[in-house]
């Protein structure tokens, strides 16, 4: 008993809070992109927090119940409809077996999780459930669902009410456009204190190329390197290193032009200098970017980073004491 | 070498053991890691050791910034004269070196080349100053190699051979990445040989491909079913070139569940090592089939 997938979306995943403890072996933690509205998906249906979600792209999917359940669907501004009538996100509600959940246009954000009660229960690999596509691994057969996938729900011990809801001003506002917070640092002193100040002067542009492994940016001006020779096992373009690894939120920028941020299914490593990292109290941010989406990188040091993450912290535990 | 250290935001710790690379980075990258991991830290959630760097991810709600990072200088510190003795395991790996997959997908991307008018294998021959392809293949399958990183996709081994610097091969990567390479492709770049782990983009030289698979999420085939992912940082790679007929029997091996890879235990000694390195390696050749 379960959910049927009648259409996919443009690239629905079943998500938990990842996979850490094999990045040494280029296996990502993987999990949501915007983990705050997977937290609160969860805890609006009961579930613990890191119960394993659908994570749906710009596009919603079509699911039809097979039993019934308790759903709530959280971040992107994704319309949605249970057999037609209107229902409203950050809010709980009740799915009787039969019925299908659908979704209009994308408004604001990009990505919508869809919290069942009980979770969804595909097969726990390497600790999660999360899927991480590029190694054919965890989620459902490795990969992004299709249509006519059967999914299975887990049992539900709690019950929780339709209704319940995350009020508006705990919920993260997307804008036309947002601001990351970089603490510059791993190979910054690769580059001009010119090209230093004009990273973070400049207005950035997402890309089309924005995805699980990273987003990509455009339209700042290319960064000049401080000549060297290239150190032994580096090779020739400045813009490499001897292959490192890639912290989660490192900014690389092959050939100094298009800064690329990498996410949550990140390579683990690889020979492109970086020039900082995204705190990470704005990673759940980036999973809400749209293409075309103007961006500004604001630089803060450690302390900042580490205030801004207390912060989001007790958003997360004033949600847990209010809903 | 002294090693740099940077935030990497505020849960990560970047450590740049040399910025060139050299066995010596890798080993001091290796056994920091190792030292960092038995020493149970609380908060660390990854330590992933890499070529002549490492990084630490933590939760810096268990442990401040500065405070891991004191850590893990004193740990290095500490570790300045030790003993460079690995404890590893020898791996052969069969190749096929100029396989029809391979060079079909080449000719496929040859616009992204430097050379489009000769293939990779003959390429990093002539720029690397060989006479042909044969004594190419000799250099690269005649001494072994060390795995010093592992990563980039899931299970994909980086390798660097143990050869002094003169010797090492050198090739840029393709000027634009394909968009595709076979799977269990033996490729090269900058100094460092590899092993797609699965087919996908990459912007490595390709000479050959092995039968042996190196990660199986489903962990069905033979030598993957204990764990998915085969090489670990610190293994040692000796790659054995052969020809079709073999190719063609060691899949099928693999398919039908019989392939079993020939592994050897060493206790691997940097200082011996550099005192006497094509010895050392012929030693490691004869351990593979010397029993």
């Amino acid at each position: 008993m379960g959910i049927k997938i009648i259409s996919p979306g443009l690239a629905t995943s079943v998500q938990d809070l990842g996979r850490p403890g094999y990045y040494h072996l280029g296996i990502p933690i993987s999990g949501g992109m915007d983990r705050f509205a997977l937290r609160a998906a969860n805890h609006l249906v009961g579930n613990p927090e890191g119960s394993a979600v659908l994570e749906a792209v710009f596009l919603g999917p079509e699911i039809e119940f097979t039993t019934d359940a308790m759903v709530a669907v959280t971040g992107a501004e994704l319309p949605l409809k249970v057999d037609g009538e209107p229902k409203e996100i950050w809010t709980s509600f009740s799915v009787k077996s039969g019925q299908t959940l659908s979704f209009e246009f994308l408004k604001a954000g990009a990505r919508s999780y869809i919290a069942v009660s009980g979770g969804i229960d595909v097969p726990v690999v390497l600790g999660s459930r999360s899927t991480y596509g590029l190694g054919a691994l965890g989620g459902h057969e490795g990969r992004n669902l299709q249509s006519g996938d059967k999914l299975e729900i887990g049992d539900s011990s709690i019950t929780v009410d339709e209704g319940r809801q995350v009020p508006a001003n705990l919920r993260r506002g997307l804008g036309s456009s947002a601001e990351l917070r970089v603490v510059p640092g791993l190979y910054w002193h690769r580059i001009t204190e010119d090209s230093q100040k004009y990273f973070f002067d400049d207005t950035w542009k997402v890309a089309s190329e924005a995805d699980r492994i990273g987003y990509r940016f455009q339209h700042g001006r290319a960064l000049r390197f401080n000549e060297r020779k290239q150190p032994f096992g580096a090779g020739s373009d400045p813009s490499n290193i001897v292959d490192s690894c890639y912290p989660y939120g490192s900014i690389q920028v092959p050939g100094g032009t298009e800064p690329i941020v990498l996410h949550r299914d990140a390579v683990s490593g690889g020979g492109y200098f970086m020039i900082g990292t995204v705190i990470s109290a704005d990673m759940d941010l980036i999973g809400q970017l749209q293409p075309n989406m103007d961006v500004k990188f604001i630089e803060v040091d450690i302390d900042t980073a580490l205030a801004a993450r207390m912060n989001r912290q007790s958003n997360m535990q004033r949600i847990r004491e209010v809903v | 070498m002294k090693t740099r250290y940077s935030f990497g935001g505020d849960d990560h710790i970047f450590a740049e053991v040399d910025e060139e690379m050299s066995l010596e980075a890798f080993f001091r990258s290796l056994s920091v890691t190792k030292v960092v991991k038995e020493s149970q830290i609380d908060g660390i959630v990854e330590v992933c050791p890499a070529n002549a760097s490492y990084q630490i991810k933590y939760n810096p709600d268990q442990i401040k910034p500065n405070d891991l990072l004191a850590e893990l200088k004193s740990i290095e510190s500490a570790m300045k004269n030790a003993e460079s003795i690995l404890q590893t395991r020898v791996v052969e790996v069969p190749v096929y070196y100029n396989d029809p997959w391979t060079h079909e997908t080449l000719m496929r991307f040859r616009e992204r080349h430097q050379d489009p008018d000769s293939t990779d294998l003959e390429y990093a021959a002539r720029i690397n100053g060989f006479d042909s392809i044969e004594s190419f293949i000799e250099a690269h399958s005649g001494s072994p190699w060390f795995v010093t990183m592992v990563g980039f996709v899931a299970g994909l081994p980086f390798m660097f051979q143990m050869v002094d610097r003169e010797r090492q091969i050198e090739v840029p990567k393709y000027l634009r990445p394909r968009t595709d390479t076979p799977k269990q492709t033996v490729g090269y770049g900058g100094c460092f040989a590899c092993i797609y782990s699965v087919r996908g983009a990459g912007g490595y030289q390709m000479f050959g491909i092995t039968p042996m698979p190196i990660f199986d999420p489903k962990q069905e085939i033979s030598h993957l079913r204990e764990f998915m992912v085969f090489f670990n940082p610190g293994d040692i790679v000796k790659f054995k070139p052969i020809d079709r007929a073999a190719y063609d029997e060691e899949l099928e091996a693999v398919e039908t569940g019989r392939f079993e890879p020939v592994i050897r235990e060493l206790n691997f000694s940097l200082d011996e090592f550099q005192s006497g390195i094509d010895e050392y390696n012929k030693n490691i050749g004869e351990m593979l089939h010397g029993n």
